[in-house]
């Protein structure tokens, strides 16, 4: 009988305990993405992930997969140069909200309309944890944070929706407290050939929670389980209520050709000879 | 130091040392396995009703437990 894999093969217990602070779901995320690449069999060795910086950022100190920790909001831009140096290894772009959304939100649009095939594992935990606990693109309008003491001005991305719009052929969301569904979600990203996306939602109870959500770590917890709701429930919502909510679930599934098939197609052998030939 | 609660099926270990009382374990699960000391640090109260979900090692940021299942074959 096959022995399954476990996620030890992919995470580095020698590097415990992890930097973050308690209640931090970084970790929680960690676990789903070591074993969904268990439950997958991929070899560790054919496993890179690339990362930015920022809290989430620093998760590939944890991994026994190939890393490479680039500068912030560059995690796909170099994730891109590693997939097409070696289109065999899987990469997958760990990256914040801010990492993936602010600083590298050029990047993050670009590689789901060239439909690359990363892997994209986002932590939105609405803030900018690593630096004190700003106001980032996803944090939710009116809530606190050090850059917005009084309640942010502006409107949150919808990341999901911006990866679907350009391009990406598969988006799903869900939660750092939802984990089965969270590592199966990570499991059929990594399957699928082009972009995928998935979004973690996460808990910062350090700085937004501080903030924002009177008590204490399960109390940033809950709020991130009440905040999630899946398609079914969400569609019979009030635009109101929608707004005070994020869907969760598998959001876009689809099998546009990925970067790399249609530029061999467009750059092919014989397309080269021919061209030769006809000279 | 790891503290063990167990029953004839699972064994729960919870490494101290790793274990920042987060309160995640406490809060959700189901069957109330744990309970919390005056510190905050999960107590393996109630190992027999534990059903090996794994839902809390999962859950635990820190991995900072793990649910073995005791196998008697
Ligand atoms: C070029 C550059 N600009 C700014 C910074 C400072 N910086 C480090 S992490 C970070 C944001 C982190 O937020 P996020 O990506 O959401 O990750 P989190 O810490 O919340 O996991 C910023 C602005 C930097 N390191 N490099
Ligand atoms: S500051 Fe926030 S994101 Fe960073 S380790 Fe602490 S809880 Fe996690
Ligand atoms: S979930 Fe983990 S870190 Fe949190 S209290 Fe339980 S054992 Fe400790
Ligand atoms: S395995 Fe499930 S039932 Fe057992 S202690 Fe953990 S959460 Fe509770
Ligand atoms: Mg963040």
């Amino acid at each position: 009988m096959a022995v399954k894999l476990s996620y030890r093969e992919y995470f580095k217990e020698e590097a415990l305990p992890l930097m973050w602070c308690a209640g931090c779901g970084n970790g929680i995320l960690l676990r789903a993405i070591t074993d969904a690449l268990a439950d997958l069999e991929i070899p560790p060795h054919q496993v890179v992930v690339s990362t930015g910086i920022g809290c989430w950022g620093k998760a590939d100190d944890y991994m026994k997969t190939h890393g490479f920790h680039g500068s912030h909001g560059r995690a796909l831009a170099f994730g891109t140069g590693i997939k097409l140096g070696n289109p065999d290894l899987h990469v997958l772009a760990l990256m914040g909200d801010g990492d993936a959304l602010a600083i590298g939100g050029n990047h993050f649009i670009h590689a789901a309309r060239r439909n690359i095939d990363i892997t994209a594992i986002i932590s939105n935990n609405f803030t900018y944890g690593m630096t004190g606990g700003q106001y980032s693109p996803t944090t939710p309008l009116s809530y606190k944070t050090t850059t917005s003491p009084v309640g942010v001005a502006e409107p949150a991305f919808d990341v999901c929706g911006l990866a679907e719009e350009c391009g990406a052929n598969y988006v799903a969301r869900s939660t750092v407290y939802h984990v089965t569904q969270l590592k199966r979600f990570i499991a059929a990203a990594i399957q699928k050939k082009g972009f995928t996306v998935v979004e973690a939602i996460n808990t910062c109870p350090t700085h937004f929670g501080r903030r924002n959500i009177p008590g204490d770590s399960v109390e940033m917890m809950e709020y991130v389980k009440n905040l999630s709701v899946p398609k079914s429930r969400y569609e019979k919502m009030d635009e109101e209520e929608k707004a005070k909510h994020l869907v969760t679930g598998e959001l876009v599934n689809k099998d546009r050709p990925d970067f790399l098939s249609v530029y061999r197609e467009i750059n092919s052998v014989e397309s080269e000879s021919g061209r030769g030939e006809g000279k | 130091m790891t503290k063990t609660g167990e029953d004839k099926d699972v064994t729960i270990h919870i490494d101290e040392a790793l274990c920042k009382r987060c309160g995640f374990c406490i809060e959700y699960c189901n069957k109330k396995v744990y309970e919390a000391d005056k510190d905050g640090m999960p107590l393996v109260k109630n190992p027999e009703e534990c059903t090996n979900c794994r839902l809390c090692e999962l859950r635990c940021p820190d991995f900072a437990i793990r649910v073995e299942v005791v196998n008697n074959e």
